[in-house]
């Protein structure tokens, strides 16, 4: 997902890299010079979003995935985002517009250079599957006519009572095979083969397992892992274009038996700046990350001693450590169930529950939440949560406001200054005393 | 005597509150925030223990036999004296650096003539601002100062035919290195002396007591620095504390039964939950915009040409509020200036840009998680009367709560609450054994 990190003005030393990120840097860069190259090859390109995502489906038919959300805070870490928005904007899109999509439309208007500095085909297809994100259709309605491609609809049941029932999946898996499977087919010229989804989907359960292992490694003291800084690029392959490849398998593998070693030797995350020494504080994290200034944002926490163990936002593209796992037997009713169970489907109760839990499993000081400007769809109830996590724990909470893509909104001595007042908070609660 | 000091380095000011080793409070010292954040650092300092020594010589004085009304008024009259031979040490510095200018040194007669006359204007002015029952726009050397020079430079620009503008260069220039000077902290018992001897009918007891004060020794054993420069002061990360720890714990100390701070300064809001030891349980603060902060008002101010402290008495004269509601700063001026041009009163839409204000931190102390017990308010624009009336309003609308705590020292909140931790630290006491005055 992530794999420069952000280059800032200060222009910081060169980041640490462990095997499995470059790794993964390899995997990236083959799937972008396959769609740069694939005017020539004749390869098709599928657009969709991270949630709900039907990348085993969309593979098994040899379509190529497009990631937008990716390219919009690839371009943001790349320093592209404030021209790539201020183009869109020139085109009559408002400011309050979610920046992910007036990224995206301004890396269009300027060429469509994607990550890798390669161009990116046009979409054959825009396949929506919709999972809590209104922002979502209309972002695939303006592709539409900016490229003129066709559109999959697939409507996702908002998980409203904080369940899945037979007639959400039924009517999931109707469209599946009544609208998605027939545009895959048209627009690939080749038949659904439910056997090469099967043994996709088997080997997307084995990176899931492996993911999971890395995700709840933070449960150890210290956490070898960061699971929101560090934690995005985990689930960059299985987020986007590579779940249920053999890629990502190995991939997976290999991390996975990296953070065990680290768990083995009682290291602590890395990070850009080198390996993080102490852990002070333990925090979960909602809401996505602000990537315009990754890099300085990231050390905010490092300087402070503050590792993040568990966060919601690499439960956006797929929720696997309540037991979910692709399942091979029932290929399109585990897609459907997959889609359903997105962290962005699900309910407010629900993610209510989920971040206590991860406060009291992962044993954290508190909640923390980085409210996104542009972004009404996760921040809409994020206070309500704060205060019913801060009740049922015990534990304080903490609130700061950044963007995703959008620099300006990016207010780094702000944000800093709140940071260390929580830090400061938490550690003069531990200590009763004023610390 | 040993000292702990606590630093409350602002936007717009910069306060200092010492503690002697009970923890009780001995001073006071506040100062506006300039370019160089060491120096006014020490300015606050030292007008903290410029406080402190006069605490002493009203001890002194009550011990001597005089009643508290006695003490009282001679300690405003020789407080007053001495702020005039403060006033006059500094004029006397700026006057030199005006001297020093190249722009004066070099130009001809004009320039330096008519800066002759400003001295000898601003050098009579300086008994007049002192005199008693004067009224003075600030405390702060650069506003008193500027409160005589400009209306001086217009005048004899228009009489002797020099350019106003280059007598503003010349303030502003001057001014910069004035306030960059370190504070003088030998000139206490000369300042002191000078403030005596001025005193036409000086109560005996005073010269001894005052003699006495100057001489005690003081020393700094313990430093907490915290607001919003508090990265650049010059202590160590472990000696630095965010305002939101130090307001709640400053609030605390003044209101001990305190649940909800609310703090507006310069530039941020913040309101704050805390326990029933003063410990910071939530909070929020004003993101992305600082419309509703305190420098809100001071731009309101300058669109009015009053000063930010005529603002509130203004505003309590109105009968009926316009309603303001614009979130941006800027276009609150605009919308100042488009009422004005409709005919509306000025302490109207005055009082409703106050309201404005406070409809902005009501809506953050929500967020916060509300009003339930009691609530303190903190911060320079407590002392707002207009503001008080509007939070007043709306928190009894809200919350049903009728008593709100408005402390007169609340500016020094977080720099109470810096001190605190100071002294905490020093001491190492538990919260539940330590009581404040």
């Amino acid at each position: 997902m992530t794999l420069m990190p952000g280059q800032t003005a200060a222009a910081p030393p060169p980041a640490h890299k462990d095997d499995s990120q470059l790794r993964q840097k390899r995997m990236i860069g083959e799937h972008y010079d396959r769609l740069a190259n694939s005017p020539r090859t004749g390869e098709k390109c599928v657009y969709t979003f991270v949630p709900g995502n039907l990348t085993e489906l969309v593979r098994s038919f040899d379509l190529l995935p497009v990631l937008p959300e990716i390219n919009a805070l690839q371009s943001a870490m790349r320093g592209k985002s404030r021209e790539y928005i201020a183009l869109a904007e020139k085109a009559g899109h408002s400011e309050d517009v979610c920046t992910y999509v007036k990224c995206d439309l301004g890396m269009m208007k300027s060429g469509n250079i994607g990550p890798t500095g390669k161009y990116l085909p046009n979409p054959d297809l825009l396949l929506l599957s919709y999972t809590g994100c209104f922002t979502f259709m209309k972002w695939f309605e303006i592709l539409k006519q900016e490229y003129r491609a066709p559109v999959a609809m697939l409507h996702v049941p908002y998980q409203g009572d904080g369940v899945i029932t037979d007639s959400m999946r039924e009517y999931v898996v109707k469209q599946l095979k009544e609208k998605v499977i027939p545009k895959l087919e048209e627009i690939s010229g080749r038949r659904y083969d439910e056997d090469r989804l099967r043994e996709m989907l088997a080997r997307s359960a084995q990176a899931e397992d492996d993911l999971v292992a890395v995700l709840e490694s933070a449960k150890h003291r210290p956490s070898p892992i960061d699971a929101y800084f560090g934690g995005v690029y985990y689930i960059g392959p299985i987020f986007t274009a590579f779940r249920g490849t053999q890629d990502a398998v190995e991939y997976y593998r290999l991390l996975r038996s990296e953070v065990e070693e680290r768990v083995r030797r009682k290291l602590g995350p890395v990070t850009p700046d080198g390996e993080m020494k102490e852990e002070k504080f333990r925090i979960v994290v909602e809401g996505p990350p602000n990537w315009t200034d990754f890099r300085a944002f990231w050390k905010m926490f490092v300087d402070e001693g503050a590792v993040v163990v568990a966060s919601t936002y690499t439960k956006v593209g797929g929720v696997y450590d309540t037991g979910f796992r692709h399942d091979p037997d029932r290929p399109l009713e585990t897609l459907a169930d997959y889609c359903m169970g997105c962290y962005t489907n699900m309910n407010l109760p629900s993610r209510v529950d989920m971040l206590t839990r991860y406060v009291q499993q992962y044993d954290a000081d508190g909640l923390l939440i980085n409210s996104i400007k542009s972004c009404n769809s996760f921040s809409a109830g994020q206070l309500m949560m704060l205060r019913e996590v801060e009740n049922r724990t015990g534990r304080p909470g903490g609130f700061i406001e950044s963007d995703l893509v959008d620099p300006r909104y990016f207010s780094a001595s702000n944000i800093k200054n709140r940071l260390e007042s929580y830090f400061q908070m938490i550690e003069q609660k531990r200590s009763g005393v004023g610390a | 005597m040993n000292y702990s000091v606590g630093i409350d380095l602002g936007s717009t000011t910069t306060k200092a509150v010492i503690l002697d080793e009970d923890g009780k409070v001995l001073g006071r010292g506040i100062t506006n925030s300039r370019s160089n954040y060491e120096v006014a650092c020490d300015v606050a300092v030292s007008e903290a223990l410029v406080d402190a020594r006069f605490a002493l010589v009203s001890s002194s004085l009550g011990r001597a036999g005089l009643t508290e009304t006695e003490r009282d008024a001679a300690l405003a009259d020789l407080e007053l004296r001495f702020r005039e031979q403060q006033y006059r040490a500094q004029l006397r510095a700026f006057e030199e650096r005006v001297d020093a200018l190249p722009d004066v040194t070099r130009s001809g007669n004009g320039l330096a003539s008519a800066l002759g006359e400003m001295k000898e204007r601003l050098d009579d002015a300086a008994t007049k601002l002192f005199a008693p029952g004067a009224t003075r726009a600030s405390d702060f050397f650069r506003d008193l100062l500027a409160s005589q020079y400009h209306p001086f430079a217009e005048e004899i620009a228009k009489e002797r035919n020099v350019d106003f503008n280059r007598l503003l260069g010349v303030f502003d220039k001057a001014i910069l290195q004035v306030e960059n000077l370190p504070p003088d902290t030998t000139s206490f018992s000369s300042h002191l002396g000078a403030a005596i001897a001025s005193l036409a009918d000086a109560n005996p007891a005073l010269g001894e007591a005052a003699a006495a004060a100057a001489a005690v020794p003081m020393d700094q054993v313990a430093s907490v620095g915290t607001g919003y420069g508090r990265a650049t002061l010059p202590f160590p990360k472990e000696q630095i504390r965010s305002e939101i720890l130090c307001h709640g714990l400053g609030a605390h100390a003044m209101y001990e039964h305190t649940r909800t701070v609310l703090d507006i300064g310069g530039q941020d809001t913040k309101a704050i939950q805390v326990d029933e030891h003063g410990i910071v349980t939530s909070f929020q603060m004003n993101d992305r915009c600082a419309a509703g902060c305190g420098r809100y008002l001071g731009y309101i101010a300058d669109e009015m040409n009053l000063a930010v402290q005529e603002l509130g008495p203004l505003a309590c004269k109105s009968t009926r509020a316009v309603r303001i509601n614009s979130t941006c700063t800027v276009f609150a001026g605009a919308e100042l200036r488009e009422r004005l041009s409709l005919g509306e009163k000025r302490e109207d839409i005055l009082a409703g840009l106050h309201r404005a204000i406070i409809l902005r931190a009501m809506s953050l102390l929500a967020r916060s998680g509300g009003i339930t017990e009691e609530f303190t308010w903190t911060g320079g624009v407590a002392n707002n009367p207009a503001a008080v009336r509007a939070l007043r309003e709306l928190v009894k609308e809200n919350y049903g709560l009728e008593h709100i705590n408005i402390s007169p020292n609340s500016i020094y909140t977080g720099a109470l609450g810096a001190a605190l931790f100071a002294w905490r630290e020093r001491h190492r006491k538990p919260v539940a054994e330590e009581v404040m005055s």
